[in-house]
């Protein structure tokens, strides 16, 4: 019962961390049609400049200038990167953002080695929140569901109470008409993309010391948020929200069962043969894959995604 | 009344051709260190890889983010064959496992591709993203085929030796691979020239348009992806013999990634683009890296170049020039070039400083005196940051200026001779 | 009574709630040049699309040359020998205008998807390919790309396409859009020259095109065909005089 408790928990904290990410993501890909393969980037950038503030400064500071650090190079690709590819497409577009994505790894290399660098729990919020028969649930996590929510909160309010909100609500189904409009739309496009990035970089910011802080943190994560955006559906934050809480849940209980095929059908399968691989498989085993399945499905059934406005 | 045929022999081609066979066979000739001879490997192997991708962007229009499945999968397959091969329960020549890793590959591709091939755009993408994320995460869960982390090993060495050859020495399996490389590069090549090539190029252009004058674009677009493993998949089962053993790394989207960088920036409006961009990465990987960690940094800020600046690639770049060329205009654009190409040295020396000094500046523990260019600095004083940035500056605003007069002669020029 | 060579019975097509083709009962008989005309918005782009097959209808069938083709995809449908233009040209942009022509051809002729045997050996094709392109004039631009043809040319090779493959209907979508008179002159000999011994259902908004080329003329108002007669009796029709020409025709 209380493996249930706090798994969800712990599924619900690390989903709400992937919404943060993949509203920035459809934003980002609503406003301008760019499927921002940089985006898993600058959650990393924003989890290195945590660290490197929290090192020099604090790490309260740190939370909260990492993500405006990454959110104004993010305007910056946008004004001088992503704009000038425009006029090429949106493959070009896309393959800007994908060496992009390079460029970002290299740098971090570059500056901070290839090792994991130690960005962890401050002593504030270090501990468990509440401890259910002997399982905690970490008051960390709790601070990251707590950030997340306050944040979206946030999003939500400038979207639908301030004028740019507005704008951007209408761009997100109907960008060419909100440009009919006359409304000052590269504007616009590059407080997007800076958005969208800040928000990356908060959740990079908040989840490095939850997670592993090294070079290859945004290949791991990157590919999950396309996932995300996908099943949810292009276009749809409601979608987001919920795939990227489906998708928190799944990974956090599937690596913790070992159910399989073999135990299910209560059948003993040898060991070295491939069938027998199959039927011995776990769930936990087979986490890795889930996502992707899910995805690969999503596409060939129902390609505009759970709640999608705009087919992909 | 029957009239006689006469055709010419295209001298031309025979020309072209030839002279591709006669370089691949006498290049070792030419690189005799052991190290070129590895290089010369590679490069063959990724030229195929390079093509075969090729076949699904350039050609068809389809952006895929996992090809290296269909290498890795014929990697696998073939290595299997090999460890077959050398306990006796497979008759298949060495020679021949190439082929064996290209036809399981298609077959994985005719599986996959069916249903995968029905939309292009980005859902063709994400899809091959996921397929390659899947491959990937399934390498760990099966280790009957995929030998779990250490991979799949196997001797390429079978039997004994037919005519000498027995592929233990690597100057036979340079030979092989080249062997194969021709044959690979003469079929691609070929097959832009069919009904099927042809069909392809309109389905890229406008795939509505396709199916009014007849034809299914999701039936092209399969046959394409079809073909496209099965060279991949041949790719796959030389770098098998080649490096005796296939590890997870194989189906990684790191491989997949490579392939994309690698065709984009050679150029894949023209066909041997990606063969130029294969041996350019190629030589990045090896050989670069010997010399700086960065090899890849600089990889990718070519890339974004590329697609910011030159969309067509290097291939289109050599292209273009040459057509100036052979307008007898190019003399006037090369002292331009010579001034712009100065200024880009310059501002390389100065950022290539700049990244060897934080790369050892970042490491702990580093020496306080350093080797770049030949001479030795010492990182922690402003000095060698001061001259390399400097240079980059300096070298930056001269490639600017350099660059308006580049422009405007290649304006002038083009205006002469008129569009293409 | 010969079958007709398309027949579209009470076709209607919904686009949401909104209801763009209204019941369209027509039938264009084999070898005639049939014009549909109406005011702008009157859904005759929409109906070709219905009957290429680009849209489903809502309701209703299309029948070519008796046998029912409604709802199947646009190469089937082609493939049985229908063929049509675009309004907005919708070429093959980085392939030569003998290109163009020569992947129209391929299907029809029988290379399907072959890749064993090279494109230089297929004579008839390429044979065709460049009859038409003469047909149309394009001789001298063979191997220009075909989005660098000027606005004409490449109006001239949308037709082109459409009639490469020799398939007995054709279908053209204002073929002389934005064309000047002496080009519009050009097109029209084009037209009635490629279109012999073919039955030709043609969208048009220039009267001298209509009056000049057709055998029978279809009116198309807000979805609904209103009048279908010889042209004497469509300038001469009361109810197409109010809704489209105007009483000075």
């Amino acid at each position: 019962m209380e493996f249930l408790v706090i798994q969800t928990l712990n599924g619900l904290s690390y989903g709400l961390l992937l919404f943060l990410l993949s509203a920035g993501l459809t934003l980002i890909f609503s406003m301008m049609g760019v499927l921002n393969f940089a985006h898993a980037s600058f959650y990393m950038v924003g989890a290195y400049f945590g660290y490197q503030i929290t090192r020099w400064i604090g790490f309260w500071p740190g939370v909260v200038l990492a993500p405006l650090l990454v959110g104004i190079i993010g305007m910056l690709v946008e004004r001088y990167g992503l704009r000038a590819v425009h006029k090429h497409g949106h493959v070009a577009e896309l393959l800007f953002t994908f060496g992009l994505a390079y460029l970002i790894e290299e740098a971090v290399h570059l500056i901070w080695g290839r090792a994991a660098v130690d960005y962890s729990v401050p002593a504030s919020l270090d501990g468990a929140l509440f401890t259910l028969f002997g399982s905690s649930f970490p008051l960390y996590r709790a601070f990251m569901a707590a950030t997340a929510i306050a944040m979206l909160g946030a999003i939500y309010l400038v979207l639908t109470r301030t004028r740019t909100g507005l704008v951007i609500q209408a761009a997100l189904s109907h960008p060419q008409m909100v440009e009919a409009l006359g409304h000052n739309v590269p504007r616009v496009f590059m407080l997007t993309f800076g958005g969208g990035s800040a928000l990356a970089g908060l959740a990079g910011a908040v989840g490095g010391p939850a997670f592993v802080t090294d070079p290859g943190m945004a290949a791991a994560i990157g590919p999950i948020v396309f996932v995300i955006v996908v099943v949810g559906g292009l276009g749809s934050l409601a979608g987001a929200f919920i795939a990227s809480v489906l998708i928190g849940l799944l990974q956090t209980f599937s690596v913790a069962l070992n159910w399989s095929l073999a135990g299910l059908l209560d059948i003993a399968a040898p060991a070295d043969t491939f069938l027998g691989e199959v039927l011995n498989l776990t769930l936990a085993q087979a986490a890795p894959m889930l996502p992707y399945l899910i995805m690969v499905l999503m596409l060939i059934v129902r390609p505009r995604g759970l709640m999608g406005t705009r087919e992909t | 009344m029957t009239t006689l045929r006469f055709r010419p022999l295209d001298v031309g081609r025979w020309f072209v051709w030839g002279t591709f066979a006669v370089t691949l066979a006498l290049l070792p000739l030419v690189f005799r260190q052991g190290f070129a001879l590895t290089l010369l490997c590679q490069m063959g192997i990724m030229i195929i890889f390079a093509l075969s991708y090729n076949m699904l962007l350039g050609q068809t229009g389809l952006l895929s983010f996992g090809h290296a499945v269909y290498m890795g999968l014929g990697a696998y397959f073939a290595i299997h064959a090999l460890g077959l091969a050398g306990a006796g329960r497979l008759m298949l020549p060495v020679t021949l496992v190439p082929l064996a890793g290209g036809v399981c590959a298609a077959l994985v591709g005719a599986l996959v591709g069916w249903v995968t091939t029905r939309r292009a755009g980005v859902a063709f993408a994400m899809i091959s993203l996921g397929i390659g994320e899947m491959v990937h995460a399934m390498s760990l869960m099966f280790p009957a085929f995929f030998g779990g982390e250490g991979g799949v090993s196997a001797d390429r060495v079978v039997g004994a030796p037919v005519l000498g050859i027995s592929y233990g020495p690597a100057i036979q399996v340079y030979y092989l691979i080249a062997f194969w490389t021709f044959i690979s590069v003469a079929a691609m090549f070929a097959l832009t020239r069919t009904p099927l090539g042809r069909i392809a190029n309109a389905v890229r252009d406008n795939p509505e348009r396709v199916e009014f004058i007849g034809y299914s674009a999701h039936a092209v677009r399969f046959r394409m992806f079809v073909l496209s493993a099965f060279f991949a998949g041949l790719a796959g089962g030389l770098a098998a013999i080649n490096y005796e053993i296939v590890t997870a790394e194989s189906v990684s989207t790191v491989r997949s990634g490579a392939v994309l960088l690698a065709a984009y920036i050679g150029g894949i409006g023209v066909f041997f683009g990606p063969a130029i961009g294969a041996v350019i990465f190629t030589y990045f990987q090896t050989a670069m890296s010997g010399i700086t960690k960065a090899w890849l940094l600089y990889l990718g800020l070519l890339f974004i170049a590329i697609v910011m600046f030159a969309p067509g690639g290097l291939a289109m770049i050599v292209l273009q020039n040459l057509r100036v060329l052979r307008a007898g205009r190019l003399g006037r654009l090369l002292p331009h070039y010579g001034w712009a190409a100065a200024a880009a040295l310059v501002a390389l020396a100065g950022f290539a400083g700049l990244v060897e000094l934080i790369y050892h500046t970042a490491a702990a523990g580093a020496a306080p005196e350093m080797r770049v260019f030949w001479t030795t600095v010492r990182p922690f004083e402003p000095g060698a940051w001061l001259v390399f940035a400097a240079l980059l500056a300096a070298g930056a605003t001269g490639y600017r200026a350099a660059w308006r007069r580049v422009r405007s002669a290649w304006d002038a020029v083009q205006r002469e001779i008129g569009p293409a | 009574m010969s079958t007709p060579a398309l027949r579209l019975e009470r076709v209607e097509k919904r686009f949401g709630k909104t209801r763009v083709i209204q019941g369209v009962d027509l039938e264009v008989r084999r070898g005639e040049r049939h014009a549909i005309i109406g005011p702008n918005g009157a859904g005759k782009s929409t109906l070709f699309n219905l009957i290429s097959g680009r849209h489903p209808v809502s309701g209703g069938r299309i029948l070519l040359g008796g046998a029912d083709i409604t709802g199947e995809t646009p190469y089937r449908i082609n493939r049985r020998g229908l063929a049509r233009s675009f309004q907005v040209t919708n070429l093959f942009g980085n392939l030569s205008a003998f290109d163009n022509l020569r992947c129209a051809v391929l299907w029809s002729r029988g290379y399907r998807y072959a890749f064993w045997r090279p494109l230089a050996g297929a004579r008839d094709a390429n044979q065709r390919a460049d009859q038409v392109l003469e047909e149309i004039g394009l001789a001298r631009r063979r191997d220009t790309l075909a989005a660098v043809l000027s606005y004409a040319e490449q109006r001239a090779l949308e037709i082109g396409i459409a009639i490469a493959g020799g398939a007995d209907v054709i279908l053209l979508d204002e073929p002389t859009a934005g064309m000047n008179r002496a080009e519009t002159a050009a097109a029209m000999a084009l037209i009635r020259r490629v279109t012999e011994g073919k039955t030709l259902v043609m969208v048009e908004h220039d009267m001298n095109v209509v009056f000049g080329l057709a055998d029978r003329i279809s009116v198309l108002v807000y979805g609904e065909v209103i009048a279908t007669g010889t042209p004497a009796e469509i300038r001469a029709n009361r109810r197409v005089q109010e809704a489209y020409l105007g009483h000075a025709a």
